[in-house]
């Protein structure tokens, strides 16, 4: 038994930045998601706050703190710097102990992770230089069609087609998209379309690591039910999703925090 | 060819070339280098490598209009020219080269502004952006008499080597390879073998020389000899630690590649393995505290060389092997004098980028066992497809098999546009994470 105390980590991503408090048996008590714009040392301290704040804890009583993420070296207040692989692995295996394949899509990358025993990573693949296949593809696509994040997967439900979308250049995409509306095509349909392209796009990626185990999906897309029901068809099995996917990586980190102390 | 031009490049190579060789040395003695922390003694023979390129490449000034010149892929079989006294330039080393001193993207921009597109391997933009623009860190390449390439390395080398051929309007002499997809058969040998015998009378022509068998035969002893010896110079860093890191062979490898089939190249192997068998006899190793032993898969990054070297050593992470230096040892043993075209045929169709996916799985299981490798860094090179082709297979099957754990690298060579800092330091930070975890 670990000695009393708390411990957190920070994630900051391209897009937006977690914080998750643990406590020393590894239950969350606290967390917060926010946006990074343009200062990642101020949104990791943000995000801190936050949820500091929702815990009522003070910062003196974090023992240990470990930033992640693509701004994990601009945390100057943190003990350590781990990859975001290592942490979604950690976080993936606390959640759901048997899951062997974690898909992440984050708003800049996305990667799929082979997991073993105790949460060590095993092969990992991650996008290369473009963002087909990220978080930041929906994100523009939402913005052409004007709908939020949150409404695409329960529009993509109402699709009785599906639009075809063969690029997988956002740019590219996003001429197609504009084409497409243009010809009055629903935008449910548009949408799921969307759904298809990035989920093939993940898939890719998924079978160049190999499907391992139980498989779980992290990571602010994994919010998105149309994304997750196109994979777990393609996969031919079903996928945990954690109730708020965006925090894995940040959670991975916590734990991490409290392992290495 | 003009007798005062062989008068010039005579008396450069007896004269010039040694002084400016040793007023090279005078100049660098006075700069102190800095002390490497996380390196051992650095090694004695790297300042005679450099003395030798430079030279190889100071004296190819003059070479032309005194000696025939060819220009030549790195897996063609010299072996052929020599006898005919070619001087050789190898526009994949001279790549090379200038990716190192970074000067990839300026030479392949000429080449892309004339319309090659920028998915053809930077090595050719990187030649043709030399023949168009003249621009070279390394002064000036003597124009070639003859082209000679060989499609055992990929096949874009036949048609950059067309488009030097249609612009110099010289001959082209292509080595067609079959590729192996299971074994090479008698047919196949006699088909190499009947080329070679072809080549002959236009290596004749183009030389004014004619051929001579045992000098031929002596070429081919030598080259073999060499190859063996780098053989032994890679297989030093089986030792542990080992006494020079796969960074150090990157740069070792140039007599190797480019002065193959010469005496030049057996002597500094010589010398350099006697050094590193000394090292291994004392306990010196490259990095002072290697604690993993890593292989490295395709053609390096030149650009990074430096910057990985130090990277991984901090880690004390150690490259001790890696296919692509491995490539100009490994189909030696079928070099025989007494059967000197059979012979070249086999050693030169089974090379590595010109094997099947099954003999690289075992190569680089091979490898790891011998070398007794903890970890694999993959370069998926974006000029180098038929290297790069396979790799994501080849990787989880190592792990699979040898639950050996890997990382890919999506670069390239030379063109340093296609390389992004931030995506590589993270994937390489969560190789470290998983090799240290």
């Amino acid at each position: 038994m670990k000695a009393e105390g708390y411990f957190a980590g920070v994630d900051v991503g391209s897009l937006s930045t977690e914080t998750v408090i643990i406590d020393s048996t590894g239950k969350i008590v606290g967390y917060s998601i926010i946006p990074t714009e343009a200062n990642s040392t101020q949104a990791g301290l943000e995000s801190l706050e936050k949820a500091l704040l929702k815990t009522g804890l003070g910062r003196d009583r974090i023992r240990r703190l470990i930033a992640t993420g693509y701004g994990r070296v601009s945390i100057p207040f943190a003990d350590k710097s781990v990859t975001e692989i290592s942490c979604h692995a950690a976080g993936a295996q606390h959640l759901f102990p048997d899951a062997q394949t974690v898909i992440d899509i984050g708003g800049q990358d996305s990667k799929v992770i082979r997991v073993g025993e105790g949460g060590k990573v095993l092969d990992f693949t991650m996008n290369d230089k473009c963002a087909a296949g990220t978080g930041r593809f929906l994100e523009v696509m939402a913005a052409k069609l004007g709908v939020s994040l949150n409404e695409l997967g329960p529009l993509a439900e109402q699709a009785r087609e599906e639009a075809v979308i063969s690029s997988v250049c956002t740019v590219f995409a996003e001429s197609e998209v504009i084409s497409l509306v243009a010809h009055n095509r629903p935008k449910e349909e548009v949408i799921r379309g969307l759904h298809r392209a990035i989920t093939n796009r993940v898939y890719s990626m998924v079978t160049s690591v190999g499907v391992h185990g139980s498989v779980t999906m992290s990571g602010g897309v994994a919010k998105n039910q149309g994304v997750v029901k196109l994979m777990q068809e393609k996969l031919g099995k079903s996928i945990y999703v954690y109730t708020e996917p965006q925090i894995v990586g940040a959670l991975g980190a916590a734990l991490l925090a409290r392992k290495s102390e | 060819m003009s007798v005062a031009r062989r008068f010039a490049y005579t008396f450069m190579k007896e004269v010039g070339a040694p002084v400016a060789m040793r007023a090279g040395r005078a100049g660098k003695k006075k700069k102190a280098r800095p002390l490497k922390p996380h390196f051992g003694p650095p090694l004695k023979c790297t300042s005679r490598l450099k003395e030798i390129m430079t030279r190889h490449y100071f004296l190819s000034r003059y070479a032309e209009g005194a000696k025939p010149v060819a220009w030549v892929t790195s897996g063609a079989p010299v072996e052929m020219l020599r006898p005919f006294d070619f001087y050789t330039v190898y526009p994949e080393n001279h790549g090379a080269l200038c990716g190192a001193q970074r000067m990839g993207p300026e030479l392949c921009s000429v080449a892309e502004e004339k319309g090659y597109h920028q998915d053809l391997c930077s090595y050719a933009r990187i030649d043709l952006g030399y023949f168009l623009s003249g621009k070279t860190p390394v002064g000036r390449l003597p124009k070639p008499d003859l082209l000679f390439a060989s499609n055992n390395i990929c096949q874009t080398v036949v048609y950059w080597y067309r488009v030097l051929a249609h612009h110099f309007k010289i001959p082209l002499i292509l080595f067609d390879t079959p590729y192996n997809f299971q074994e090479i058969n008698d047919r196949d040998v006699a088909y190499m073998v009947q080329q070679l015998e072809e080549m002959i009378p236009t290596l004749e022509a183009a030389s004014g020389r004619p051929f001579e068998e045992h000098k031929f035969k002596d070429v081919i002893r030598m080259g073999k000899e060499a190859a063996h010896t780098w053989g032994q110079v890679l297989a030093t860093m089986k030792a542990k630690p080992a006494p020079m890191t796969i960074f150090d062979a990157f740069v070792h490898m140039a007599p190797i590649v480019s002065l193959r089939g010469l005496p030049v190249a057996l002597r500094y192997y010589q010398t350099l393995l006697s050094e590193l068998e000394e090292r291994v006899s004392k306990g010196i190793g490259a990095i002072k505290n290697e604690k993993k032993r890593l292989m490295w898969d395709n053609i390096a990054i030149w650009y990074k060389v430096r910057d990985f070297s130090n990277l991984f050593a901090e880690k004390g992470m150690n490259f001790v092997t890696a296919t692509y230096t491995n490539a100009w040892s490994e189909t030696i043993p079928h070099m025989h004098a007494n059967q000197p075209l059979e012979s070249m045929a086999k050693a030169y169709s089974l090379v590595i980028l010109n094997n099947n996916l099954n003999h690289r799985l075992r190569l680089m299981e091979d490898l790891i066992k011998a070398y007794d490798v903890d970890g694999l860094v993959i370069h998926s090179a974006k000029s180098c497809k038929p290297y790069s082709v396979g790799q994501y297979d080849l990787k989880r099957l190592l792990l699979d098999r040898l639950s050996v754990p890997s990382v890919i690298v999506e670069a390239d060579i030379t063109d340093f546009r296609t390389f992004s800092e931030e995506q590589t330091r993270t994937r390489l930070e969560a190789f470290f994470e998983a090799m240290e975890g």
